[in-house]
Order: C-alpha cells, then sequence, then structure tokens
C-alpha cells in the first residue's frame, strides 16, 4: 500500500489538474455563448455605442473568443485569476477577502453535525427498533426533505425577530466580522449543520447497525463486555470509516453551496460574491470563484481517498 | 406482456387445507407489501391532495377573483403599505406587492411538482441510458463515462447552476420552466448514472448474460431483453428519490433568483421574495414553507417505502440519499 501511494498520488493531481482545466472552460464557454452584456452594467442604461465599444475593448472583450480563451488559460497557468470587470481589484484579492467567512462558516457547522449526526446515529442504532429510534428516524426524514433556505428562514424568523423582540439579542448581521463573531455565526452554523445532522444520523446509524451484526462483535459480548464498551469500541470505531469519508467530501462541497446560507443571514462570504457578480456578469469574478471552490471539492476527495486507505488496510488504491 | 407466453389460468392445487396456493408476480407482491405500509399510503393520500390542491390553481383565482400576478394594494395592503394577513378578502393573507398568497401558493406547488417530476424523469432515463451503455461495453467507453460522471460530481453544482441559469436566462415562462428543468436533470444524471452502472456491472457476470450470449444474442439484445428488466426496481427507487431532489435544487434556483422567470411565481420565489417582509408577515414564510416541505416529505416516504416493497431484505438498512 505504502509503496503504491506515491504514484497514486501523482496520477491524482493530474487527474484533478484535468477536472479544473475542464471546469474552468465549461465556465469560459457558457460565459462567452450567451454573456450577460458587461458593458451595459459599466457603461450605465445611457451610455453611448462608442463608449460601449471602449469598454469592451478595454476588457479585451473585442477579441475573437479564441485569442480570449488563449489568454486567459495562459494567465490562469501563472497563478492569475485576472481583474474584476466591475471593480478593477485583482479576484484573488477578492476571494481571499471573501473566504475566511465561508470557511468559518462551514467549519463551524461541521464540527455541529459531525458531532450531532454521530451522536444521534449511535443512540438510534444502539436502540434499533424502540421508540426513541423511531422518533430519530422521523426527525431524519424531515432534515432530508427540508429545503436548506427554510430551516435558515425558519429560525432567522424565530430567533432574529421573536426572540429580538422579548429582548433576547442573539444575532447579528452586517460587516464587520470581527465584532460580535459568535453572535454572527450561532445562527447561520445552526441552519446549515440541520441539513447535513439528518444525513450524517441516517449514515451513521446505517453503519452502526451494519458493524454490530458482525461475528467480532458477538464474541465481544459473548466475553462478557458491558454493552457500552461493545457498542463505543467495537462497534463505532469501524462504523465512523464512511462517516468520515463522507464528512471530508461534504466539506469541501459545501464550500461552493453556502450561497443560500450567506444571503439569508446576510454573511460577506465567497457565495455572496459571486452570487452578486453573476447578477453583473462578472465574468473573471465567476470563474476564479468556481475554480476555488472546485478546488476544495477535489482537495477533499484526495485527502478522503488517501486517508481511507491508511485507516482501512483493506482498501486498495487503484 | 400478454402477447408474450400465455400460460393460460394458473394451475389450481388442490390442498387439504381451505385456501389454494396461487401464484403472484414479483410486481404484484410488491404492490402488496406497498398497500400495507400505511406511512407510505398516507404518503401517497397527502401528495394527491396537494396535487388536487394545484391542479385546480385556476379554479382558486376564479373563486377568490385574484389572478396569480395581479396586485391589490388597495384590499391586500394596509395603511401602511404592510401586507394584510390571512382573513375574509385572502384565505392565506397577501404579499408584500398585495396578491393573493392562495392562488400563487398553488401555481407556485404546480411549478414545483412539474419541474420536479420533470427533472427526475429526465435524469433518470439519461443516468439510465449511460449507466447500462458504461457497464455494459466496459474498457475505453466505460472509462470516459466514468469519469464524465465523476467530473459533474466534482463541480460546485449549485454555482455552475446559477451561473448557467442567469446567462441563458430567458423571458417566457415556458423557456424558462424547460431551461430549469434541464440544469437540475444535468446534475441529477451522474448520481443513478453511477448507481445504474455498478448494478450493470454486477449483472454482467451472471450466468444468465452468459446464456443469452451463448445462444447467439447480440449486445443490444442482451441490454433491452436481459439487463434492463432486472434494473426496472433499481430504477423506480432512483427516480422516486430523485423527485423530492429535484423540487428541491427547482425551489433552491428560484429563491436565489435564478429559477423560472416571474411573475411566474414558484415556491421558492415566494420565499426569496418575500425574505425580506416575513418579519412582520408569518404566512409569507409559513405558506410556501409548509407547502414545500410537506411535497418533499411525502415524496421521500413515498420513495422509502417503494424500496421497501421492492428488496423487503433491506429493510432497515438506510441508504445514503441526501
Amino acid at each position: 500500500m505504502s509503496r503504491g501511494l506515491p504514484r497514486y498520488v501523482l496520477r491524482r493531481l493530474l487527474y484533478s489538474a484535468a477536472v479544473l482545466w475542464l471546469v474552468s472552460t465549461l465556465v469560459f464557454v457558457f460565459l462567452h455563448v450567451s454573456p450577460v452584456p458587461v458593458e451595459r452594467v459599466i457603461g450605465g442604461p445611457r451610455a453611448t455605442a462608442e463608449t460601449l465599444a471602449q469598454i469592451r475593448a478595454n476588457l479585451g472583450l473585442d477579441q475573437p473568443v479564441l485569442v480570449q480563451y488563449w489568454r486567459f488559460v495562459g494567465r490562469l497557468l501563472s497563478g492569475d485569476l485576472g481583474d474584476s470587470y466591475i471593480s478593477g481589484t485583482p479576484v484573488s484579492a477578492l476571494i481571499a477577502e471573501r473566504l475566511p467567512t465561508t470557511l468559518w462558516l462551514v467549519f463551524g457547522a461541521g464540527v455541529l453535525w459531525f458531532a450531532g449526526g454521530v451522536g444521534l446515529g449511535v443512540f438510534s442504532a444502539s436502540r434499533a427498533r424502540t421508540l426513541w429510534d423511531r422518533a430519530a428516524t422521523a426527525f431524519v426524514l424531515v432534515g432530508l426533505s427540508t429545503p436548506p433556505f427554510v430551516v435558515a428562514l425558519a429560525l432567522l424568523y424565530v430567533f432574529a425577530t421573536r426572540l429580538e423582540e422579548s429582548g433576547v439579542h442573539l444575532f447579528e448581521a452586517g460587516p464587520p466580522m470581527q465584532e460580535h463573531f459568535l453572535r454572527r455565526m450561532v445562527l447561520p452554523w445552526a441552519a446549515l449543520a440541520f441539513l447535513m445532522l439528518a444525513s450524517y444520523t441516517r449514515l451513521t446509524r446505517g453503519a452502526m447497525l451494519d458493524v454490530l451484526g458482525e461475528d467480532y462483535v458477538r464474541t465481544a459480548r459473548a466475553k462478557g463486555l458491558p454493552e457500552r464498551r461493545v457498542v463505543l469500541r467495537h462497534g463505532l470505531r469501524p462504523a465512523l470509516a464512511p462517516v468520515v469519508t463522507q464528512a471530508g467530501i461534504d466539506l469541501g462541497a459545501l464550500v461552493g453551496s453556502t450561497i443560500v446560507t450567506e444571503k439569508v443571514f446576510g454573511l460577506q462570504g465567497v457565495g455572496q460574491l459571486v452570487h452578486q457578480s453573476i447578477a453583473t456578469g462578472d465574468t473573471p469574478v465567476i470563474i476564479g470563484v468556481t475554480l476555488t471552490v472546485t478546488l476544495f471539492v477535489i482537495a477533499a476527495n484526495l485527502l478522503v481517498d488517501i486517508g481511507y486507505s491508511v485507516l482501512d488496510p483493506r482498501v486498495r488504491l487503484g | 406482456m400478454s402477447g408474450r407466453v400465455d400460460v393460460g389460468a394458473p394451475p389450481v392445487v388442490k390442498r387439504a387445507g381451505p385456501e389454494a396456493v396461487r401464484g403472484r408476480a414479483p410486481s404484484q407482491l410488491a404492490w402488496g407489501r406497498f398497500r400495507r405500509d400505511r406511512v407510505a399510503v398516507a404518503s401517497v393520500a397527502v401528495l394527491v391532495v396537494i396535487a388536487l390542491f394545484a391542479v385546480l390553481a385556476p379554479l382558486w383565482a376564479h373563486l377568490t377573483g385574484h389572478p396569480y400576478d395581479r396586485t391589490f394594494p388597495e384590499t391586500g395592503l394596509d395603511v401602511a403599505g404592510q401586507p394584510r394577513g390571512p382573513g375574509a378578502e385572502f384565505p392565506l393573507g397577501a404579499d408584500q406587492l398585495g396578491r393573493d398568497v392562495l392562488v400563487r401558493a398553488a401555481y407556485g406547488t404546480r411549478v414545483s411538482l412539474v419541474v420536479g417530476v420533470c427533472a427526475a424523469l429526465l435524469a433518470t432515463v439519461a443516468g439510465t441510458v449511460a449507466g447500462t451503455v458504461a457497464g455494459f461495453a466496459g474498457g475505453a467507453v466505460d472509462a470516459v463515462l466514468a469519469r464524465l460522471m465523476d467530473m459533474t460530481l466534482a463541480l460546485p453544482y449549485l454555482l455552475v447552476a446559477i451561473t448557467l441559469a442567469t446567462t441563458f436566462r430567458v423571458s417566457s415562462a415556458a423557456a424558462g420552466l424547460a431551461l430549469t428543468v434541464l440544469v437540475i436533470a444535468f446534475f441529477s444524471v451522474a448520481a443513478s448514472g453511477r448507481v445504474i452502472r455498478g448494478q450493470v456491472i454486477a449483472l454482467r457476470r451472471r450466468e444468465f448474460i452468459e446464456a443469452s450470449r451463448a445462444l447467439g444474442a447480440s449486445d443490444a439484445r442482451i441490454m433491452v431483453v436481459d439487463v434492463l428488466p432486472n434494473l426496472v426496481a433499481q430504477v423506480t427507487v432512483l427516480t422516486s428519490l430523485q423527485i423530492p431532489a429535484a423540487i428541491v435544487f427547482e425551489a433552491t434556483l428560484s429563491f436565489l433568483g435564478a429559477g423560472v422567470p416571474p411573475p411566474v411565481p414558484s415556491l421558492g420565489s415566494m420565499l426569496g421574495e418575500g425574505s425580506d417582509a416575513f418579519r412582520s408577515a408569518w404566512w409569507l414564510l409559513a405558506v410556501p414553507g409548509a407547502l414545500l416541505l410537506l411535497v418533499t416529505l411525502a415524496f421521500n416516504l413515498i420513495g422509502d417505502g417503494i424500496r421497501d416493497a421492492l428488496d423487503p431484505r433491506g429493510g432497515g438498512r438506510a441508504g445514503r440519499g441526501r
């Protein structure tokens, strides 16, 4: 296993580069087939035809598409994401400014949902087919069926509106992030975690039930070990492998799907950045954020696969 | 079905007991199990009621005298310009522009159901074709298709979906609906394609496939006659679980303003447009939110019921649907 690791990593890195190239090209093509007229956005509704042409020329948009693509790839290879059409700021600076908020959001929610989901899953599996288990299963189904923004809006309504009126101050919105950090983040964390909590409870419960049916668990029980020890030591440890895998993948993927949570709670993360850029047709920012987010997905998948093979020697990398 | 093999009436086996054993097809057995699943049957009932509510949307508009896109500033808004709550004039209240929430919710549910069902069907059909071809052909074809499916799973789908939906923005409602369906289906194909591919690879090595091949059947014939019928259960379960996922996807897109274009209401866009006003008008959150939750919950419960009915051995083993 350890001898094949460097080769495996190299192959995965090459594959990742191919994915990144494909994603960037896809987005580039999408945006050029039917672009939002960015010169209109910059020039305003009363700009003359000459002004509009001048703006296009300044941005290099008057060149043939292939020339534009060539420049785009060349810049990308040297690590330059270009400048925003609208503000002129380098895209990398914009992303660097917004990324911490999104990462905090995902990380905090991740801790909550992982702890909660695994706890609830173990609780549910060790009391399989009891009323408690049924209640947990019902909760999971509701959680899996709730659209992300409904939870966020409901939380906002209850905690930021109703409780605010009765004098409980739990939520703070708008910049700067440094002040009242917890108060800003608690509701977004809860909203994001609630969604994932359900699928992690289900995942943990399923994995635990599989493992608890294994022969060695029966052996452990037959040895007279206390049930608590059987469940946590012999059951939970092997059951955790698929859960950890999923957590890695979800943490990476979530960096790109916090748009809704950010919008509802007014957090200025990369999700909001890209949402605003899509409306104004700010192509370099859209591509930059998409690539950054894809990078997180790829990195998370790679780490998970490598970590998995280290945790479970039965898994072969190939 | 009936034209293929006619075995006549099932042979009646005379037994000592009062009832004779009758042969039943697997589909009959599955239907019997589904019918006894009280939760699933109740979900079907709930869904039928909601579907009726949606289909009869023009009737509600007629009865209340409020078309979905008309604003009623005099009756719908109070002196301060705030929407009026549920009452005699507006059964479920008015929205921030003075439009009827009941009528809009009915039309919005219609959009949710149509988009959800169409996108899920399209995705499963495409996923089944891609998965069957990849799994059956193997080699280079499989490598390319499997990698492509992996790649769409690596895309930040929400981001790319919004970009797609916004750049190809169209003004007509029908085209907007079609675009939304296509975007959602595109990002759902890989999920079902991968499952089907795995299933086909497992089937390919089974004896009855080899028997067919030994009899000289062509690849196409084996795929259609031998492989596809064995995928029916899997495909049914996949479709039933992809519908709620597609409905949530559509609602999310519409919530972000990248879904079905206004003024056609969708449950997601109602929530998005009302999100500034709902602090003082709870019905703007409660009505579309509850409908959305009920529809997705009912579909998920039905999907679980279908899975249990088709695979009775798998009871209690939870999949990882999200």
